[in-house]
C-alpha cells in the first residue's frame, strides 16, 4: 500500500495515521426493513479489484474518509471526505 | 501403497527411486456425482470423508493452482480446540479427536505434535476470562488447565514476567493441542483420497456455475464445462468470488493475514505460546525455525501480503513477550488471504440452491478445523442432513440472529 495517503484535508500523510473502518456501505433509512438492514449489516461485495471504504484520519483531521483501493494490488487511487459523498448519494 | 516403516527402509535401500506418485494428474471426465471447487485442506478433506465414510467416490477436486498453493500451505500449523461457545466446542473437539487419529487413519506422516497450546494472560480480567473460558472447555470434556504466573515461569523461564505495562500473571494452557505440519495435511488428504478413487485436478479454475431449473447442473473451469449432481464451494478466502457465480452475497470479507519464519535455532520452545496483550503467537517448528504472527493487517485483501505496520506490531510485541528474540533473525514472511465472517465462525451449510453447498468463512483458525470440517461437510453432502457438531454453522444464522461471537465484537470482520 501507499505509504502516503492523500487527505483532502490535511494533505499527504503517512498512512499509519489512519485507521480503517472497512467497506463503504451506505446506511439504510429507518424504516427501510428487515431486508435492507440486514444487508447493511452483514452482507459484503467484498470485490476482488476496485473498492471503496471508510477511513478516518484518526492522528490527524479526525475526518471520515472514503478512500478508493484495489484489493488485488492495495494501490490506492482516490480520497474524499465522507460527508461530501454522503451529498453526491443523496441528491 | 501403504506406507510403513519397512516401506521406507526398503525404498532407502534402492536409493528412493522407486516410490509411486502419491496421487494422479488426471484429466476431468464430463461428468461427477460431486464436484468440490477449491483442493486446500477442506476440499481435499472433504473429498476423502465423501470416500471413505459415504462411499461416493466419483468426486473431483478442482483447484485453480496447485495443490496446496492457498491457506492450507500457508498457516501457522496451529491445532487447538479452546473455544468457549457451545456452537464452537464439539466442533473443533471432534476436530481435535480426528487429528489424534488422523495419521493412522490415512497413512501418512503429519507430525501431528500435541505440544501444547497456551495463552497468556496479563490483567485479573484476561485471568477471568480465561478461568470462564478453561471451564466452559472442562464442561465440554476438553482438556484446560489454568497456570498462575510461576507455573508459567517453570516452562518458560526465559519470558519477561515482569513487563512494565503487561507482566505475565499466567496462562490457560490446552495440553492437548499443538502443531502439524501443513503440507502433509493436504498431501495426506489427497492421497487417500486420490487412492479411492476422487480425481483430484489442479490448475482448472473455476469460472461460472452454469444452472438449469433453479439447479447447478456444473461448473465452467479453464478445462471446460464439467456436469455434477452436486456441487461444493470449499474456496476460502476466495469464497466471495464463487458465490457471486450464482449471484449470493456472503456475510464475509477478504482479509490478509501475515506470517513470520525464523532462522532454525536450536530447541527454544516446546510449545505453542500466545501473548494476550497485543497479538503475538509463537511455536518452533522441527526444523528450528521459530514461526509466529500476529493479527491480521485489518483491511480488505486479496494480495496475499500485508504491509509493513503489522511487520513492526509483531516484532515489537514478541519482543515484549521474548526480550532474547531481538537477536533472531527473520527469513521469510508471508500472507494468505482469509474468509473473515461477520462474528468470527464458519459456515458449513446448504445454499437456497438445492444441489449446492457452501464450506466457508474459516477466518484465520481454519487449519485446525481441516478435519471436521471435511468431516461434517461430507456428512451434509452425502445425506442432506448438517452433522451433530456443526449444527450452529449455518448461514441464515446472521439473519435470524444467532450469531457465534466468540470475541464478542460485533459485525466488524477486521476486529475478530
Ligand atoms: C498466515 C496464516 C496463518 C494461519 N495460521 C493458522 C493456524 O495457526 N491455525 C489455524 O487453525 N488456522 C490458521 N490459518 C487459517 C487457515 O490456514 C485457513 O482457515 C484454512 O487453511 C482455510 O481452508 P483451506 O485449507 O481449504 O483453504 P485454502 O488452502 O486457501 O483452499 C482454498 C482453495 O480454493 C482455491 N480456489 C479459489 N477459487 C477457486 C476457483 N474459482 N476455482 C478453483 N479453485 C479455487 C484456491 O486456489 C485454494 O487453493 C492461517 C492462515 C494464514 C493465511
Ligand atoms: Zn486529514
Amino acid at each position: 500500500m501507499a505509504s502516503l495517503i492523500r487527505c483532502p484535508h490535511c494533505g499527504a500523510r503517512p498512512k499509519e495515521e489512519f485507521t480503517i473502518r472497512g467497506a463503504a456501505v451506505t446506511r439504510p433509512q429507518p424504516d427501510a426493513g428487515e431486508d435492507a438492514w440486514y444487508a447493511y449489516v452483514y452482507l459484503r461485495d467484498n470485490p476482488m479489484g476496485p473498492f471503496d471504504e471508510y477511513w478516518h484520519h484518526t492522528s490527524g483531521c479526525r475526518r471520515w474518509l472514503v478512500v478508493s483501493r484495489d484489493t488485488r494490488t492495495h494501490e490506492t487511487y482516490g480520497v474524499r471526505d465522507a460527508a461530501a459523498v454522503a451529498g453526491e448519494s443523496r441528491s | 501403497m501403504r506406507y510403513s516403516a519397512l516401506s521406507v527402509f526398503l525404498n532407502g535401500l534402492r536409493g528412493n527411486s522407486n516410490w509411486a506418485a502419491a496421487w494422479r494428474q488426471p484429466e476431468p471426465k464430463p461428468h461427477y456425482d460431486v464436484v468440490i471447487v477449491g483442493g486446500g485442506g477442506h476440499g481435499l478433506a472433504t473429498a476423502y470423508y465423501l470416500a471413505k465414510q459415504h462411499g461416493i467416490r466419483n468426486v473431483a477436486v478442482l483447484e485453480k493452482s496447485w495443490l496446496g498453493a492457498g491457506n492450507i500451505g500457508r498457516n501457522t500449523t496451529i491445532i487447538r480446540s479452546n473455544y468457549l461457545l457451545p456452537g464452537n466446542n464439539p466442533f473443533y473437539e471432534l476436530s481435535m479427536k480426528l487429528w489424534e487419529g488422523l495419521e493412522q487413519d490415512f497413512n501418512y506422516n503429519a507430525m501431528v505434535s500435541q505440544r501444547g497450546v497456551l495463552n497468556l494472560y496479563h490483567t485479573d480480567a484476561q485471568r477471568d476470562a480465561y478461568t470462564r473460558r478453561g471451564n466452559a472447555m472442562r464442561l465440554h470434556g476438553v482438556d484446560a488447565e489454568l497456570l498462575d504466573r510461576e507455573a508459567v515461569r517453570e516452562r518458560l523461564p526465559f519470558f519477561d514476567y515482569d513487563n512494565a505495562r503487561f507482566p505475565i500473571k499466567g496462562g490457560l494452557l490446552q495440553p492437548r493441542g499443538g502443531s502439524v505440519r501443513h503440507d502433509a495435511v493436504a498431501w495426506g488428504y489427497a492421497r487417500g483420497a486420490d487412492e479411492r478413487g476422487v480425481d483430484i485436478i489442479q490448475h482448472c479454475e473455476v469460472t461460472g456455475i452454469r444452472r438449469e431449473n433453479g439447479r447447478v447442473v456444473g461448473v465452467e473451469t479453464t478445462k471446460g464445462f464439467i456436469g455434477t449432481n452436486k456441487l461444493a464451494l470449499a474456496t476460502a478466502g476466495h469464497s466471495s468470488q464463487t458465490a457471486r457465480m450464482v449471484d449470493m452475497t456472503l456475510p464475509l470479507e477478504s482479509h490478509v493475514l501475515q506470517a513470520f519464519v525464523s532462522e532454525g535455532l536450536k530447541p527454544f520452545i516446546d510449545s505453542v505460546v500466545t501473548y494476550g496483550a497485543g497479538h503475538f503467537y509463537v511455536s518452533q517448528s522441527n526444523k528450528g525455525g521459530l514461526v509466529f504472527g500476529g493479527d491480521i493487517d485489518g483491511y480488505n485483501s486479496y494480495a496475499q501480503r500485508g504491509n509493513l505496520a503489522t511487520v513492526e506490531h509483531v516484532a515489537e510485541a514478541g519482543v515484549a513477550m521474548i526480550p532474547s528474540l531481538s537477536r533472531v533473525r527473520v527469513l521469510r514472511s508471508w500472507g494468505g488471504v482469509m474468509d473473515m465472517s461477520m462474528d468470527g465462525s464458519p459456515i458449513i451449510d446448504r445454499t437456497h440452491i438445492d444441489n449446492l453447498y457452501l464450506n466457508a468463512g474459516w477466518c484465520y483458525g481454519g487449519f485446525k478445523a481441516t478435519p471436521a470440517s471435511g468431516f461434517c461437510f461430507a456428512h451434509l453432502i452425502a445425506t442432506g442432513e448438517p452433522h451433530a457438531t456443526a449444527r450452529a454453522f449455518r448461514l441464515d444464522r446472521f439473519r435470524r440472529g444467532y450469531v457465534i461471537d466468540e470475541k464478542g465484537q460485533g459485525p466488524q470482520p477486521n476486529l475478530h
